[in-house]
């Protein structure tokens, strides 16, 4: 085990101070998101001569950028976070069902997956957005419909070369049932392969919720998300530029973060494949 | 040799149906087709018109086999926003959007590839790191905020490039290069990759040992051997290069087909959508079956059996 290194560490400090701030955010400012002050519209941060009392400045109708900045966290991290989770755990079992039952089931499911890994995700996305409306549940369900294909084919292809094993071969021998075998024998061993692609897709979702909140297609007001918040200051580009530049900085430093820390994390866990691309 | 291209062919016949599928269902799951295509507001008799021209009072099965021969011939229907066939307002914005992928990815391919084949050849160098880094940072950052900044330093700071629209030169460099990042960062680090996959082969010692001077080697000798890996990031970052042009398009005001995509997903004009998205998966699958024939062409091994 070597020491990480210090991108790595000044990553995983910094999403750890995210997460927080994602929870605890409120202590930082006085107002609530929704508190206006039509006096201090678009007033500049404090440090470049704005009012004390607003850190990063408000937007167009006087809401501190501070409390706005925390929820839109709040709301992008939870549906990145949701959406990921509900990808890995679908696209997983419909891989095990695809090793499970091979044959046309197969056949079928594999074809599904080398549809969506054919067309660009945000393409799928608006036709599914523009035919059912918009709602919060369903642009959840719509993140975890993203990267499931690259789960399924991980999980399946860790099931056919396990299944050929002694160990799994003894497992059914003993009269265990098909799930225990997965969930108790095979998971354990595909859970390395899943984390590391976790930390791939998470960032990837973040990306997809901010594009589409920000076309004013995702996320929308009353709610509010980081790429909500950002595509609301593109009209206000040339008198505050503070309201996208807080939002954008922020998801890049975020997606920075998780890719340095998701590529530490496969070299860690995955020493072949160090092997071969260094 | 046949049976390659037959399965590369067959295959991609059977995405494109399934994009046609997938199309339908969705149309079909989603409400009464009517309103979805000609609008809420219709007159009973339109409506009636309607049904009957597209088959709708036909039973299910044959009404699929008619959509998807529509499809086939490009009969998209007409756009709710402007009553006008879809297929004429496509071919409208068809250009701007070739324009902008073209430049953008051209400039990509030229600074992707020497980038990524300098940084292997100064592996673990000082170049090598920034080019990384600088990939990564490609990478990281999202299209439309790249966009964002790149509007406030030229056209608000500097003010020397048009912040939104086209007609000029100078309205397509800020897009372009906007879109060309992210390709120009995953270009160079698949190259980096593929080029230090070869470098160290014995052939290489071959080559150096009996006196081909070094820029031979590595055009000659690596390049061809790495142009496997890259053609197939290539292939696949038109996908990218697309889904990147939606965003960036928007942010610009650029008046290609990725801006009217979300004009009428924002507007429920769904004709224009579902033909914007069954042409653009079409160029994408005959893209990618372009790529596996150019596999072909460049590695012999390939052609032999199925992959």
């Amino acid at each position: 085990m070597s020491r990480p290194s210090v991108p790595v560490l000044l990553a995983a400090l910094f999403l750890a101070a995210v997460v927080l701030v994602a929870l605890i955010g409120n202590v930082f400012t006085p107002f609530a998101t929704t508190d206006q002050d039509l006096l201090n519209r678009l007033a500049r941060p404090a440090f470049l001569g704005g009012p004390a009392e607003y850190p990063l400045g408000t937007d167009r109708i006087g809401r501190d950028m501070v409390a706005r900045l925390v929820e839109g966290l709040r709301m992008s991290l939870s549906v990145a976070l949701a959406g990921t989770l509900i990808g890995a755990v679908f696209g997983t079992l419909i891989g095990f069902v695809a090793a499970h039952f091979r044959g046309l089931v197969e056949e079928g499911l594999m074809m599904l997956v080398d549809f969506q890994a054919s067309l660009p995700f945000i393409l799928i996305a608006l036709t599914l957005l523009a035919f059912f409306g918009n709602s919060l549940t369903l642009f959840i369900l719509l993140m975890g419909l993203f990267g499931w294909e690259t789960y399924a084919r991980l999980a399946r292809g860790v099931v056919l070369s396990a299944t050929s094993q002694p160990y799994a071969k003894a497992v059914v021998a003993l009269g265990a049932h098909p799930m225990r075998l997965y969930l108790r024998h095979v998971l354990p061993n595909v859970a390395s392969a899943l984390i590391v692609q976790l930390t791939l897709t998470f960032p990837q979702i973040i990306l997809l919720e901010t594009s589409l909140s920000f076309l004013g297609l995702g996320i929308q007001p009353p709610l509010t998300s980081l790429g909500q918040i950002l595509g609301d200051g593109r009209d206000y580009l040339s008198t505050a530029w503070w309201i996208s530049v807080w939002p954008g900085t922020l998801i890049f430093v975020i997606t920075l973060s998780m890719s340095i820390l998701g590529d530490a994390l496969r070299d860690r866990l995955d020493p072949m494949l160090k092997q071969r691309t260094t | 040799m046949t049976r390659f291209w037959t399965i590369k062919f067959l295959r991609t016949i059977l995405t494109l149906w399934f994009v046609v599928t997938f199309a339908f269902v969705v149309l079909r799951t989603s409400g009464d087709p009517v309103v979805a295509l000609i609008g809420a507001d219709a007159l009973p008799a339109e409506i009636e018109q309607f049904r009957r021209q597209w088959g709708l009072d036909q039973p299910l099965f044959v009404q699929y086999l008619r959509y998807v021969g529509q499809m086939a011939l490009g009969e998209f229907g007409t756009s709710l926003r402007d009553q006008r066939p879809v297929i004429d307002i496509i071919m409208e914005r068809l250009p701007a959007t070739l324009a902008l992928g073209l430049v953008a990815y051209g400039a990509a391919l030229v600074i992707g590839i020497p980038a990524g084949i300098a940084a292997a050849l100064r592996r673990g160098r000082t170049l090598d790191r920034a080019i990384m880094a600088f990939a990564v940072f490609g990478f990281a950052l999202p299209n439309f905020f790249l966009g964002i900044l790149l509007i406030l330093f030229f056209s608000l700071f500097l003010q020397i490039l048009p912040s939104s629209g086209s007609g000029t030169l100078a309205h397509l460099v800020m897009p372009a290069i906007t879109l060309g990042t992210f390709t120009a960062g995953t270009l160079a680090r698949f190259t980096r990759s593929a080029m230090l996959e070869v470098l160290d082969r014995p052939y290489m010692r071959a080559a150096a040992a009996k006196g081909v001077p070094a820029w031979k080697r590595v055009l000659f000798h690596a390049l061809p051997n790495a142009a496997i890996p890259i053609v197939t990031v290539i292939g696949l970052n038109l996908g990218q290069l697309i889904a990147g042009a939606i965003v960036v398009e928007t942010v610009f005001g650029w008046p290609g087909i990725g801006r009217l995509l979300v004009q009428a997903v924002s507007s429920r004009d769904l004709a224009v959508v579902q033909a914007l998205v069954l042409v653009i998966a079409a160029t994408m699958v005959l893209a990618n079956l372009l790529v596996d024939l150019l596999y072909g062409l460049l590695d012999p091994r390939i052609r032999g059996g199925a992959r």
